[in-house]
């Protein structure tokens, strides 16, 4: 159970699929200017991610090897369908909002990856769990995006003002950057620094090391 | 010497074990203000300049006093000519300096010059501590040194300013600019961007109405003004003529960023860094080939839509940001290109951009603070290309 557990738990921080693998990039820029649609979002993955790993798991044996990206993709696409009908149903407002970014779940290197790097090797259950905390993993960093952009960014948290802005009489002078795409990029470097801060082994070796400056040797 | 002895008798506490050891890094930045590093080079043979990176820094600071100055008296004196024409007066405690020291006469050196002053000194005082903040909090727990690099900068980064910038964006703007354009990287000498240009572009796109915009280029409250290249950009060449001359532009009598105004002031301090190689003339050569081949075909060319097509390249040169931003921002030795061929390309390609983004970017009067940053992500790979020609020609030597 606790090996459960881990499958769960280990890719919120400690193995997080944005920030220690950078996968799912692309996704995490487009969608984080507002909490409510990054919600929406990430419930969209987390779904696709942990039902494709469980269908894929459980066909494993008899996918045959050189076909099975075409497999998983058709498993993952009816998958992107299905959420993507659900939304137009009870969430039209949002799924405009939302727009290609639903159908583009498809490529998402995250459902793609655990697809092809987990479910393939493991039993129904684990998978989906696996796919379960993938999905948690990515949400944890486009909720943490999506609460910088959307406040500093238009004072604002799930559409309502929190910082009342200059334009309505208030303080605040909201931030026009925090809604361009660069932003998320920022935001995501920021909380790969925080992250590696704290667990220090994800630090990558660097490419290369620079000699030690004399002045600090000499100091010593 | 007594410095040399007060310097030398507090040393042993910033070494480690010392009582202030984690403020070694603000000592060691005193230090080699006044005197050369003493650590003598004692692996390999390399030869050591005397015109080490600090001295080049601050030679470079000093170089952009003359547009500083100008600057300042400029921003006065566009102010007051307002004042005299509109009326108006300057609210809160720069107006009651002003009352006390100074005046609103457009005529007097000194009335100009003090309002600039405290326009300018606040805008300048808040990016060095500011920014001087983060450079040592980063030099202590990083280990480097406190470099002079940034005293370059800082000035660079108040110059590009704005006369009417609120001061907490000024900090916001240099913060980005050291810890984002440069301390992630490793500090100076590692940094692909200029971090005073990364630092303003900031402030670009995040507070676009402090920036850009009519308003904001002379400090009185609620006038606005276009800056040349607006007029050039809505009215052609005639409204822009009608307006000013070329003299005015060239000795800097309009309104603009505090330091760009004067292209003989930028010039004067362009010609020292140039006299003294610390600018490299490839570099600058480029920019302004880059800009006279682009807006010459666009003269030639023509457009019945974009009455911009029609400015010529002696206009491009005086106005907007483009002098300053050939002399001090293209020419910054870190974040330039490094082989002679690359200068070349990362110069024209500089030159290039800043008229391009001019003339047919509806949305960006001014390009040559996006030319030269989108110069600085090429000067990587431009040098590689060099660097593997030089490569191949001498390998076809020996073969």
């Amino acid at each position: 159970m606790s090996e459960m557990k881990e499958t769960l738990t280990q890719p919120i921080l400690r193995n997080n699929p944005i920030a220690l693998q950078i996968l799912g990039i692309c996704s995490a820029l487009a969608v984080t200017t507002s909490m409510q649609v990054t919600v929406v979002m990430c419930i969209a993955l987390t779904t696709v991610t942990a039902f494709s790993n469980l269908f894929v798991s459980s066909i494993r044996k008899h996918i045959p090897g050189s076909i099975r990206i075409i497999v998983q993709m058709i498993i993952i696409a009816s998958l992107v369908i299905v959420v993507d009908q659900v939304l137009k149903a009870y969430a039209f407002e949002i799924s405009k909002q939302l727009s290609v970014f639903v159908g583009l779940i498809i490529t998402n290197c995250i459902v793609m990856g655990r697809a092809e790097a987990f479910a393939m090797k493991n039993p129904p259950l684990p998978s989906f769990v696996d796919g379960i905390g993938n999905g948690l993993g990515y949400s944890v960093v486009l909720l943490v995006v999506a609460f910088f952009r959307e406040l500093l960014g238009a004072g604002k948290l799930f559409g309502i003002q929190i910082l009342p802005v200059v334009t309505e009489g208030g303080w605040y002078n909201p931030n026009g950057l925090m809604l361009l795409a660069p932003s998320a990029f920022f935001l995501i470097g920021l909380f790969i620094w925080a992250l590696r801060s704290w667990d220090k082994t994800q630090v990558e070796e660097p490419d290369f090391k620079m000699a030690k400056h004399t002045a600090v040797e000499e100091a010593a | 010497m007594g410095l040399r002895k007060i310097l030398d008798n507090m040393e042993h506490h910033f070494q480690d074990g010392g009582r202030y050891q984690n403020w070694y890094a603000l000592y060691e930045a005193v230090d080699t203000i006044f005197y050369s590093p003493g650590s003598v080079t004692k692996s390999n043979a390399h030869v050591r300049d005397g015109v080490d990176l600090k001295r080049i820094m601050i030679t470079v600071w000093f170089c952009a006093f003359p547009a500083m100055f100008y600057g300042m008296y400029n921003l006065g004196f566009q102010a007051n000519d307002i004042i005299a024409a509109h009326g108006g007066e300057v609210a809160g405690w720069r107006g009651a300096l002003i009352g006390m020291f100074g005046g609103y006469d457009a005529g007097s050196l000194w009335d100009c010059f003090f309002f600039g002053a405290l326009y300018f000194l606040p805008i300048y005082l808040v990016t060095f501590v500011v920014g001087g903040f983060w450079e040592v909090l980063f030099a202590m727990k990083r280990g480097h040194e406190v470099n002079e690099g940034f005293f370059v900068t800082s000035i660079l980064f108040a110059l590009t300013c704005p006369p009417d910038i609120p001061l907490w964006q000024v900090a916001l703007g240099i913060s980005f600019g050291v810890v984002i354009g440069k301390e992630v990287f490793g500090g100076t000498g590692k940094n692909f961007l200029n971090p005073a240009l990364t630092g303003r572009a900031f402030l670009y796109f995040a507070y676009p109405a402090s920036m850009s915009g009519d308003a904001v280029w002379t400090a009185v409250d609620g006038y606005t003004g276009a800056t040349p290249l607006s007029v050039v950009a809505s009215g052609g060449m005639p409204a822009l003529e009608a307006q000013w001359t070329w003299m005015d532009a060239f000795l800097g009598n309009l309104p603009g960023s505090i330091g760009e105004t004067s292209t003989l002031a930028i010039l004067i301090g362009g010609a020292v860094l140039l006299l003294m190689r610390i600018a490299a003339w490839r570099i600058v050569a480029g920019v302004f080939l880059g800009m006279v081949a682009l807006s010459t075909l666009m003269n030639l060319v023509g457009s019945d839509t974009n009455p911009a097509f029609a400015m010529p390249w002696y206009w491009h040169l005086v106005t907007g940001g483009f002098a300053f931003g050939m002399m001090f921002m293209a020419t910054d030795p870190v974040s330039a290109a490094m082989t002679n061929g690359g200068k070349w390309a990362y110069g024209i390609l500089i030159g290039l951009m800043a008229v391009l983004i001019r003339v047919m970017n509806p949305a960006f009067p001014e390009g040559i603070m996006l030319a030269i940053l989108f110069g600085n992500i090429f000067a990587p790979l431009t040098d590689h290309f060099v660097i593997q020609a030089n490569i191949k020609r001498r390998l076809a030597r020996v073969q």
